[in-house]
């Protein structure tokens, strides 16, 4: 069975007058455990593509079902419980809070979930042992580099234990060597059965996943598996180890 | 999410957000500051107030009647009691005789005069006409020697009876017992100091007063005094069958005509209650209403901070919503942090107003009074202004599109 089974999906926007169709009908079925990128030009439709995967907006047609659970017609509240439980998010620009230190942001999640502070602290602590922030647990976003942040970000998406990790343009705002690093841990990540959705238009960051599909104009133009994807990984840094997943 | 965990992560993020906007949120504290202080100090006036009229209000007695020419307290147009005859030492007899429902009957005088002892001169002493009953009637306690007799009253004899403020001021070192004072010229031996009586309404100081028999008035101080009839009422639940039976006393032997009205007026202690519910009560409402203007006013600046600090936030808004906050969490969230801020701005209002409070009450003859009541209003009335301020822009923030949100820079 497929993580992710969507069919004919469309998102509609109204725009004064005008009505946008930045979605006209996808359908897409994602296994667990698969790294795959997706792909397009802005204006394309892989942003909205990826709103609707990450439950943040309602689609206005079609069926999505993640982990045999259909979110299309599910309510706010219902959406932030998915949100909080089955994604973890990697943005672009790291979205860390700025005045809390790496370890109040990866547990913000767990608050969220309800978990008991002190197993919150334990749970995030571990998240940062394993991208390697072990010794900055209590520096804040604008005392770490931008790599770092974006481990941090990471730590924050594996906390829960999400189905599926969504990243948006995780290495567009990092230089070329860390990005490289970035894209060793979600390498890493990916080996150790993670279920990864990386959403960009560099095409040497989407060959790095198994899978990529290609989006234009609200459509599915392209759903191919990468080239072997063995640029920079053996140059990487050590593998990072994933908290108990 | 557990509401221990929500209330404790909305007040560490209220304080983050306080503490990086440290002059912002002062300023804008500043306001609900100024709103509580002047609630608290107007709550600790009324306090204060109701305390000395309570205390005031118990010289005169629940239970005595004042018979006098004008009326305490009057409504009307001063001309209808100016050609009122005034109420004459037989009409205090004719009374005593007469009335069947009262325990005592005194006539009384008043005025204002000098008193001097030696070369220590006291101006503007209330001179009171009084005889043997009065001191049970104004309900007085001896500090010192006695109070009139009959034989004094009736044989006029010039004797008195100090206030407290008198009896010190004339006679720190000594007994003021059998000492000669000369009481607007006329010399008149102390027989009796009363006990400190206070102020009366914070202002008239009541101890500053001789006695001295009612029966000399009219020879040395005024010749034709007006006289009041104090009246103690024999059973304080039928004071009004009393007053009915002073009324057609008096209206007998003032012989005025059926039909017309008393040309005089029967006073008690009553009227300044009532005087004092209508006055401070609109008093009071009219003050919560303007102090209350004031905390509006600072409730405003506290909903335009959080308005902005929500349109500051929107993308911190939008990674909460992104990691499963609810729109009930960042509600909470918003709430939490106007009333943090209006919390913090009443226990500083409060902090102000304690001193202040104090000072009051001991360097001017008015009695402020803080209570643990007034501590908890202003408290509540602090974290409600932040909660009802907070709740749109906290409404605002709640019903963010998280995909809006987060793409807000």
């Amino acid at each position: 069975m497929s993580l992710i089974r969507i069919r004919g999906l469309a998102r509609r926007y109204q725009m004064g007058a005008d009505t946008v169709h930045a979605l006209r009908g996808v359908s897409l079925d994602i296994a667990r455990g698969e790294y795959l990128a997706i792909m397009g030009p802005s204006g394309s439709g892989k942003s909205t593509l990826m709103n609707l995967l990450g439950c943040l907006d309602s689609p206005s047609e079609g069926s999505y079902e993640l982990n045999g659970k259909d979110v299309a017609r599910m309510t706010d509240n219902e959406l932030a419980n998915i949100r909080n439980g089955e994604i973890g998010f990697v943005f672009q620009s790291f979205n860390l809070l700025p005045r809390s230190d790496a370890l109040h942001n990866v547990e913000l999640p767990l608050v969220y979930a309800g978990v008991p502070r002190t197993q919150r602290r334990i749970r995030a602590q571990e998240a940062l042992d394993a991208v390697g922030l072990k010794d900055r647990v209590h520096h804040r976003p604008n005392e770490l580099s931008g790599g770092q942040r974006q481990r941090v970000a990471i730590a924050r998406a594996l906390i829960n234990r999400p189905s599926i990790i969504l990243a948006d343009e995780p290495t567009g705002n990092l230089d070329s060597k860390t990005g490289t690093e970035i894209l060793a841990l979600f390498e890493a990540l990916s080996r150790r059965g993670n279920t990864i959705i990386v959403v960009t238009h560099e095409e040497e960051v989407a060959q790095q996943a198994r899978r990529i599909v290609r989006i234009r104009d609200g459509l599915i133009a392209a759903d191919e598996p990468t080239r072997a994807h063995a640029v920079g990984i053996e140059s990487a840094p050590p593998v990072i180890h994933p908290p108990s997943a | 999410m557990r509401l221990r965990d929500e209330i404790r992560e909305s007040t560490r993020i209220a304080w983050e957000s306080l503490r990086s906007n440290k002059l912002r949120s002062g300023l804008t504290t500043l306001g609900v500051v100024i709103g509580i202080v002047t609630v608290t100090l107007m709550g600790t006036a009324i306090n204060g107030i109701n305390a000395s009229f309570r205390q005031s209000i118990s010289t005169l007695g629940a239970d005595v009647l004042f018979v006098e020419r004008f009326p305490w307290m009057a409504f009307e147009d001063w001309r209808v009691f100016r050609n009122r005859r005034e109420i004459t030492m037989q009409d205090a007899r004719e009374v005593e005789r007469l009335l069947t429902t009262a325990v005592a009957v005194a006539p009384q005088a008043n005025d204002n005069g000098p008193v001097i002892y030696n070369h220590r001169r006291a101006r503007g002493v209330w001179i009171t006409g009084n005889t043997e009953k009065s001191l049970m009637i104004r309900g007085l306690s001896m500090a010192q020697g006695r109070w009139l007799t009959s034989t004094d009253v009736s044989a006029a004899r010039p004797v008195c009876i100090l206030g407290s403020y008198l009896a010190e001021g004339f006679f720190p070192h000594e007994s003021p017992l059998g000492k000669k004072v000369r009481v607007n010229d006329a010399n008149y031996e102390v027989i009796g100091v009363i006990e400190k009586l206070g102020n009366f309404f914070g202002g008239w100081n009541q101890d500053n007063q001789v006695i001295i028999p009612v029966t000399r008035f009219p020879q040395d101080i005024r010749p034709r005094p007006d006289y009041s009839i104090a009246i103690k009422a024999a059973n304080p639940a039928m004071l009004p069958e009393t007053i009915e039976e002073v009324r057609s006393i008096l209206r007998r032997i003032r012989r005025v005509e059926p039909g017309r009205p008393d040309d005089f007026a029967i006073n008690q202690q009553d009227v300044f209650v009532k005087f004092f519910m209508v006055f401070g009560g609109t008093i009071g409402l009219v003050g919560f209403f303007i102090t209350g203007l004031s905390l509006i006013v600072g409730g405003i600046g506290i909903m335009n901070i959080m308005f902005v600090s929500v349109a500051e936030r929107t993308k911190e808004i939008g990674v909460r919503k992104a990691l499963g906050a609810k729109r009930r969490t960042i509600l909470v969230q918003f709430l939490i942090e106007a009333a943090t801020i209006t919390l913090g701005a009443g226990l500083l209002g409060l902090g102000i107003a304690w001193p202040v409070t104090l000072a009051i009450d001991r360097f001017t003859s008015f009695a402020a009074q803080m209570s643990w009541w007034i501590v908890a209003l202003a408290l509540f009335v602090s974290v409600a202004t932040g909660v009802v301020a907070g709740f749109i822009p906290a409404l605002r923030a709640s019903r963010m599109n998280p995909v809006d949100a987060l793409r807000a820079d």
